[in-house]
Order: structure tokens, then sequence, then C-alpha cells
């Protein structure tokens, strides 16, 4: 007890050092936790963008590129499913519900979807949530919109908008669905997936708004208004993917070979958990490369506190002649040298720990905004705190060096004071 | 100002060597070989050598730092070749006070917490610091005032900010807290003032005669060795022909 009072004494006499010694480890443990929380959070939350969905169906190609543009619009489809092909699905005696899907036109960087009213009701995330309005309706009409939480702040939309939609996905289109404007009639609650960033239409609004074009190009001298159009079927011809719910879970590998079989056109059914657990092992060696490299960085900052304490350590020399005159043991002299180590692990630690709730607490909504990263601040998780122990665990194993060091000095010189 | 020891005949001395011989490595000459020496309880002896005379190794023998494995160096009877290393500690902890050259004292400790500081590693001696003020503390100020420290500002400075006297001033002040049996001081007034070395050494030997301690006092400047009630040389006790 004695001993940990003079360490704390003697850290204070240095304060400067030891404040950038903490300072350095804090900076290093916050690192390391912050890239753990984001890891960890990114997966729950890449999981949670969508449950309940057996099967997603698309045209044949890779089942990862499916998923990246059926349900994180990311990537483009590479053919289209035949609306025949999807009410044939649709009917089958195992299926439950679908709701299709229609992508390929965008509204300010946003993605348009095309989609039925089935899909407010059947489309679920997180832990088997609905899709909530927080203002407004679903659409009835053809040039209804629905917009996600996300793009109604972005843009700052209300109710009643009216907005023209381009055609293809980039942020600058030259392409723009002029003619026929839509209006906002309801807006979502945020979910945190990419929902929140979809303008949802109905895909009699998508068809109206392409009946005049061909090839991706208006066709000339053939402009219909929008009040033409409404007198047109305005039925699909094809659609990007499909939803599928299962009336019994049992069936769904049945389902899947069927539709993979599916003789009228190629086809590819995935299971969206286990393709979104393929992608996620995808990512997973740049997320692992990430923390080995914060875990070297707080490797980095342990030895900075090697460093300064080593530094001390020959002119304390005379210091330990003293405690050791005064009835020191060699071991109390040990257990100075180790104490400080460990109150500078542990000061750094407890630092880096409120640096990271200042930063979650600073930086949080914005997270939020632009990822849809939903990063909850306290408490740490087991994990984390299985971290923390660790870097307490090496600032200890770090110390046993210079506290070896100090013991060595005041066994060989014992009273003698060396200068 | 010299006198004769107040000592009893069958009183346990407070050093007693007999048949020592120590040396570094068994390959390398011996530095020290002590017949016989002893230090009465509760005498104060002027110890003189130059340097190089083995006295910084005869103070560690006797301190209990090192042990030597001839002969016999027993302090306030207990006998150092047996007793291990930590019991030598304790032993040291419990029942002596050092006081070395200069630099004395923890920089970064106050003037009070570095008085004290023996209080922290021996309970024995803490009890005993208690016992004629109450408290740790006013003991140490006690002790300080004695010594002339008993500005009431000094004794929340750090070591630095004293001049090298108060410093020699303040560890005398620590090797007393606790009332030790045994002081030992190596060479304490060299970094001192002519005039400051005079009245250092009355203050010293006026305290262990109060506080009943012997008192070991190794130094190299005889000017100083009539306040003293006893004179040795270790040149002549050690027949070891090279020291240091």
């Amino acid at each position: 007890m004695a001993i940990l009072t003079l360490a704390g004494k003697s850290l204070w006499s240095r304060r400067l050092t030891s404040a950038l010694v903490v300072l350095a480890i804090a900076l290093s443990v916050t690192l390391l936790l912050g890239v753990e929380r984001l890891r960890t959070q990114a997966r729950a939350s890449f999981a949670n963008t969508l449950s309940g969905t057996d099967l997603i169906v698309g045209a044949r190609g890779g089942p990862i590129n499916l998923l990246l543009y059926s349900v994180f619009r990311i990537g483009d489809p590479t053919n289209n499913v035949n609306w025949t092909s999807y009410r044939t699905l649709a009917a089958h005696p195992q299926v439950a519900w679908t709701v299709p899907l229609s992508l390929g036109d965008s509204h300010r960087g946003f993605r348009v979807l095309g989609t039925s009213r089935d899909y407010f009701q059947h489309y679920r995330y997180g832990r088997n949530q609905p899709l909530r309005l927080a203002e407004g309706r679903e659409f009835e009409d053809v040039f209804d919109a629905v917009l996600g939480a996300e793009v109604a702040d972005r843009l700052g939309y209300r109710l009643d908008q009216s907005i023209v939609i381009a055609h293809g996905a980039g942020e600058v289109s030259f392409a723009l669905h002029d003619d026929k404007p839509f209006r906002v009639v309801g807006v979502l609650a945020r979910t945190g997936t990419p929902v929140d960033q979809t303008m949802h239409v109905s895909l009699e609004g998508i068809e109206a708004i392409h009946v005049d074009w061909r090839g991706g190009a208006p066709v000339p001298g053939m402009r219909l208004s929008a009040e033409q159009v409404r007198q047109l079927d305005l039925t699909p011809k094809t659609i990007t993917a499909f939803l599928v719910g299962l009336k019994s879970k049992t069936a769904i590998f049945r389902l899947q070979r069927e539709i993979n079989e599916f003789s009228a056109e190629p086809l590819l059914a995935i299971l969206p958990g286990l393709t979104l657990q393929q992608l996620w092992d995808l990512m997973g060696l740049a997320e692992n490369a990430l923390l080995v490299v914060s875990g070297l960085v707080v490797l980095v900052g342990l030895t900075v506190m090697l460093a300064a304490l080593l530094t001390g350590l020959n002119e304390r020399r005379r210091e330990m002649a003293i405690l050791r005159a005064v009835g020191a043991r060699p071991g109390q002299i040990f257990a100075l040298v180790l104490g400080e180590s460990l109150t500078l692990a542990l000061a750094g630690a407890a630092l880096g720990v409120l640096l990271l709730q200042g930063a979650l607490l600073l930086a949080g909504p914005a997270l939020q905004a632009r990822l849809g990263l939903a990063i909850a601040g306290w408490p740490p998780s087991g994990h984390e705190l299985a971290l923390l122990a660790g870097v307490l665990g090496c600032g200890a194993l770090a110390g046993l060096f210079p506290a070896w060091r100090a013991y060595r000095y005041s066994v060989a010189d014992g009273m003698t004071i060396r200068i | 100002m010299t006198k004769a020891p107040a000592v009893e005949a069958d009183a346990i001395p407070a050093i007693a060597i007999g048949g020592l011989r120590f040396r570094w490595r068994p390959d390398r000459p011996w530095v020290l070989d002590i017949p016989a020496f002893a230090l009465a309880a509760g005498e104060r002896l002027f110890l003189a050598g130059p340097s190089g005379s083995g006295k910084s190794t005869l103070l560690a023998l006797i301190a209990g730092i090192h042990r030597t494995t001839e002969g016999r160096v027993a302090v306030l009877g207990a006998d150092l070749t047996s007793l291990s290393g930590s019991a030598r500690d304790r032993l040291r902890a419990d029942r002596l006070g050092v006081i070395f050259q200069m630099f004395n004292l923890l920089p970064y400790l106050s003037v009070l917490e570095n008085v004290t500081l023996p209080c922290r590693f021996s309970a024995a001696r803490r009890a005993r610091a208690i016992v004629p003020t109450g408290s740790v503390q006013a003991e140490a100020r006690r002790l300080l005032a004695h010594l002339g420290l008993d500005d009431p500002g000094l004794e929340r400075r750090t070591a630095a900010e004293l001049s090298v006297g108060q410093q020699q001033r303040v560890a005398a002040a620590r090797a007393l807290i606790g009332r030790p049996e045994l002081i030992i001081a190596d060479e304490p007034t060299s970094a001192l003032d002519a005039d400051r070395r005079l009245d250092f050494v009355e203050l010293l030997r006026r305290e262990c005669e109060s506080a009943d301690a012997a008192l070991l006092f190794v130094s190299h400047d005889r000017s100083l060795a009539g306040h003293f009630d006893r004179v040795a040389e270790l040149p002549a006790l050690n027949a070891a022909p090279f020291a240091g």
C-alpha cells in the first residue's frame, strides 16, 4: 500500500511525461475499441437489414450480386425477371407472399424502387420489425411516392413535394423523367437500413415513366402526358427481383431448387441469411486487418510507456538506494516500478474508454446519417472488456522489464548512491 | 564535550564484529579483514577512514545490504550472517537510521513525507514514532524543530527547494524518527560548509543522545572527532591489504 502511494507521487512528480504516456495509451485504446465497436455494430446492423424473407429471386448471376442490388441497392442487375415468370412463381402453392422489386432509376443520388403495396406489409428488418410510416400514407396513385427517412431528411422534403425522377442511378443525370413528376404522399420512419435511402413508388409508376422510352432514351415525337399514360395498361413487362415468403420454412430448399431449375428463364433464388454471411466473410479479411492494425497501435502506446519508464530509471537509482536504506525490500522496489506501469496503463485505458464515449457522442449522428450505422455508446461489450483486460495485461507485462531492471539495480547498488 | 559511554556491561552491543572477512568474488582479494570491532549500545563513535579504506563496504555489511560468509556481524543482537535478505531488510527498516553524504531525500515527496518515509516501511517504527506526540506527523515536526527546521512553510516544500544543509538536517530527522537504536552516518557533512559542519554534528550527536541511539559516524574530517565518545581508525581495524 505504501508502495502504491509512492508510485502515484513519483508519477505525479513527472506529470508531463506521465500525461503524455497516458495520452498515447488512451488514443491507442480509443482506436482499438472504436474499431471493435464499429466492426461488431456494422455486422449487427448488416445482418439486421432484412428479416422474415425466405428467398430472394432474380435473374441468374452471382448470389452476392443479387443480394447487393436487391437489398443494399448497390450495383446493377445483369438481367431482369419476366413478369409472367414472377406471376407463375407468386402463385406457387408453397408461397405465402411475394414483393416485386424494380430498380434502375434514381432521384438526386437516391435509388428509386418500384414495388407493390405488399412491400409495406411484408418487408421486415432487425428482429422482424415491420416498416412504419412516420407521416402520410402508402402510395395509391401511379405518381405517388413514399420516401425513406434519410431521403426526406437530407433533401428536406415534406408531404406534397413534387419530385422528378432521373433515369439511371448516378448522382447527376442528364436524362430526366421531367414530364411526369411524382408527389410525396408518405415518409417512412427511420430503420437504419438501406430502406432509409430509398424512394418508393408503385410498379405502375416505373412503367408509366418508361412507356414512351426505348433503350434508355425518350422516343422522339412520342411524348405522352401523365394523363394520357394513366389510360394505358401499366402492368410491367419485367421486374428486377422479388422477395418470397413461404407458408412453411421446411419448403425453403425444395422451392429454391425448383426456382433454380425454372424452365421458362434462368433464375436464381438465394437464402438472404446465408448470402449475408458469405458477403460478411468476404469482408472479414479487411475487418481483421483493421483489428490487427489497431492492436499494433496499442503496442506502440505501451512501447512509449516502456521507453519513458526505462529512460527515467537510470536517473532514479539514487531514489532506489534511499528506499533501500529506509528498509524497502528489493521486491518492494520491483512493485514500485511495476505499480507505475499499471497505473499508467490503467489511466490510459480509462481515458481511452472516455474518449471513445465522447467521440461516439459527437460522431454518432453523422455515422447514423451517412452509413445508416447505429453505434451504441455505453456499456462496453464483454469482448471489449476482454480487449481492455488484454491491454492492461500487456501493460503489466511491459512493466515487468523496467521493474526487473530496478530490482537488479537495487540489489547491486544497495545503499550506494550512484549518480 | 567527550564523556564516558553510559553503558551497562551486560547490555547488548549495537554492533559486534568478530573475525570478519569479505571479498566481492572468490577470485578477488579481501576487501575487509576485521578481527574485532564493537560499538556499545548508546555509544557515539567517530570512525575515521580515508576513501578507499573499505568504509562503504563495511557500512553495507552492517546495514545488512550485503552479507559475508566469514566471521560474525551482529547488529543489535541479531547475527546478520545467519539472517535471510528480507529479515535483514526488516531489521534495517525497524531499528536502523541511515544518513548519506548527500541526495538523501526523495525529490517527489515533501519535507514532512520524507521524514516520515521509514514509517511507511516499518510498523514497529511507526508505532514508536506515535508514542511521544500522538501522531507520526507531529513527531516529524518535533524532530524538525529540534534540528532548527521549524518554519511551518518548510515542511510542504519538496526536497529540491532546500539548501544542502537543510537537506542533511531533514535526512537526520528521517534517520531518527521512530527511535531506531543505531544511526549510521556516511560522510554526512562532506557537502556542508565548514561552519555548518560543526552545527550539524552537534545537532546529530545531541539528538542521538536524547533518543538513546548508538551512532556510527564515518568521516575523513578529523576536526569533528572531538564531538564523539570514542574515535576509531578504520585502516587500523582492517587488516586487508587492498580495500575499496
